[in-house]
């Protein structure tokens, strides 16, 4: 084996097109390892943790591209070089973005070109964020900050500048957003209609819009906060905001606000701007009590059930027509107990936990309700497991696994190997941003998964919820029609598919206590 | 001072800084979108930014 690497000067290129050129060329027959990033201290220490700084790559200068393979052969070495060149070109010269630009390299000259620009998404590394975020802001420009590792200080301070000009800052770490009927980073593509969001989660968000159209409503706006907006430190700033704009914006009928539970000291307020609304509002702090406090405000406990509320009150008929899914537990082995969720969304997998609280206590999570219920290995499933894949834990150094399936179908095909596992329960999220065709990648694992078990002498049923409209990009028909030729289970929401693995549970309990 | 965002009011138009991904879905949506060259200020090298930064 032989280790070559290639230094490309002053050649800045973002982290997700870089992870997806890394994965191209990985395939390369004889590529037995490599690595393809910019020269930061931080990655030259991902290279040498997987063998690959070489000399050149440790002398290479913060702003250098490296690329450095591990192979059998200089050919392959040479090969796999020339297939950056072509990669990274077909992303600069055009290629999936239409003809070839000029691109900008200051926001004062990104104006020129688009001077009524309202808006800018930044997802640059964290640290460099605040100058640029308050460049924006400056210009009267509204932000969607997707980048993490923001510090809060910083995040008080930009969300105080906005709030101050009237302007929305959503993030950081805002992932999810539709404005005037745009999906923006990850989003889905929804029906126009009177339904206003305001969320602090991503895949929240999604879960709430997706159904939303799939019971017949529609969207006006979806604002993002951001996961700390309603933090104490915080106090909710940029949730108020939204609710204050979309209280006063006349395509908007009925408000939704999501977020995991807020801090304590913010309810009150989010509490106060609400009951200033002249609108019905629906309330999903996820997991909290299902009530009615007046006529206007209305509490949902799951994504599912808030969905449902607001499409009611926007004065929409529900379409609903479907029964759910009972899984045969019949045929499972003696050995086979426990139920394992690989999940791509986190608000999902938060979701699914909060439903599974009705079925079992012994459910882990790397992302647990109850800290008493932390994985102490996540790379290991114990007991009944649910995992979101999108923690930081497992992205270091690649894309999150809804742009990435690799990881998911690897965790596929390991649960599969597991004599205890007994359902694998999973979420597929589409959309703007998402994988082009997740379903090229899962099933091809699932399938793996199931061959294994059975030639174990195991079955292994497969519960999935595909998280998208038949209008997005990868089509959910076609992608549900591929999941069930698998021999896939597919739920309507993701809540359901947390029911029917909790009735699995149930049903295995049963079937142990029979033969006691 | 505060003004009235006129945001939901206007066709959104954007400059994305940062991954290109999201400048390929905002053109297969057909919004307006320009995409920066964004680089980290000095290369990277971080006193030399905070001087830039200093002397702006």
């Amino acid at each position: 084996m032989i280790t070559k690497t290639l230094i490309k000067s002053s050649a800045y290129y973002d982290s997700v097109t870089l992870m997806l050129v890394e994965k191209n060329l990985s395939k390369l027959d004889g590529v037995d390892g490599i690595g393809v990033v910019m020269a930061t201290a931080h990655n030259k220490e991902v290279l040498k943790t997987a063998g690959l700084l070489t000399k050149d790559a440790e002398e290479a200068k913060p702003d250098d591209l490296v690329i450095s393979v591990r192979c059998g052969s200089e050919e392959v070495a040479k090969e796999a070089f020339e297939k950056v060149d072509e990669l990274l070109n077909k992303k600069k010269g055009g290629g999936f973005s239409g003809g070839a630009e000029v691109r900008p390299k200051t926001l004062d000259s990104a104006l020129k070109q688009l001077p009524d620009a309202n808006m800018v998404v930044i997802s640059i590394p964290g640290k460099h964020a605040k100058d640029e975020v308050e460049k924006a802001l400056d210009k009267n420009l509204n932000v969607m900050l997707f980048s993490d590792n923001v510090n809060i200080e910083d995040e008080l301070y930009l969300k105080t500048k906005a709030r101050d000009k009237g302007l929305l800052l959503m993030g950081p770490d805002c992932g999810t957003a539709i404005i005037n009927n745009t999906a923006l980073a990850f989003a889905n593509v929804i029906r126009k209609g009177k339904i206003g969001i305001v969320g602090a989660s991503g895949t929240g968000i999604q879960e709430v819009t997706v159904l939303i159209n799939e019971f017949g409503g529609g969207i006006s706006q979806a604002i993002g906060t951001g996961g700390r907006d309603l933090k104490e430190e915080i106090g909710g700033m940029m949730m108020l905001q939204g609710i204050e704009l979309l209280n006063e914006d006349e395509n908007t009928d009925v408000i939704v606000l999501i977020s995991k539970p807020p801090s304590e000291k913010v309810v009150p307020s989010i509490i106060d701007a609400i009951k200033t609304c002249n609108k019905p509002v629906v309330v999903n702090f996820i997991g909290g009590e299902q009530q009615e406090i007046d006529e206007n405000i209305y509490f949902a406990s799951t994504l599912e059930a808030a969905a449902e509320k607001a499409v009611l009150l926007s004065g929409t008929s529900i379409r609903k027509d479907y029964k759910e899914v009972n899984i045969n537990t019949e045929k499972l082995t003696s050995q086979q107990k426990y139920i394992r969720g690989l999940f791509s969304g986190g608000t999902l997998c938060y979701e699914a936990l909060l439903v599974l609280r009705d079925y079992a206590h012994n459910v882990y999570s790397n992302t647990p309700i109850d800290k008493a219920y932390k994985l102490e290995n996540a790379n290991k499933a114990y007991q009944h497991t649910l995992l979101d894949l999108g923690e930081d834990e497992f992205t270091v150094g690649r894309p999150h696994p809804m742009i990435d399936m690799t990881l998911r179908a690897e965790r596929i095909v390991q649960e599969a190997k597991d004599p205890e596992t007994a359902l694998l329960l999973m979420d597929v999220v589409l959309g703007y941003g998402s994988h082009e065709n997740p379903v090229e990648e899962l099933v091809p694992a699932i399938k793996k998964a199931k061959d294994l078990a059975a030639a174990e002498g195991r079955e292994l049923p497969v519960v999935a919820y595909v998280c998208g409209t038949q209008e997005d990009p990868q089509e959910k028909q076609k992608q549900i029609e591929a999941l069930e030729e698998a021999g896939v289970i597919i739920t309507n929401t993701n809540a359901e598919a947390a029911r029917a693995a909790g009735a699995t549970i149930k049903s295995l309990e049963k079937l142990v206590n029979l033969a006691t | 001072m505060k003004e009235k965002n006129q945001l939901f009011k206007k066709d959104i138009k954007v400059i994305n800084m940062g991954l290109e991904i999201f400048t390929d879905s905002l053109k297969n949506q057909k919004v307006e979108v320009v995409q920066m060259d964004w680089k980290p200020p000095a290369g990277g090298n971080k006193k030399l930014a905070d001087l830039l930064k200093k002397m702006r």
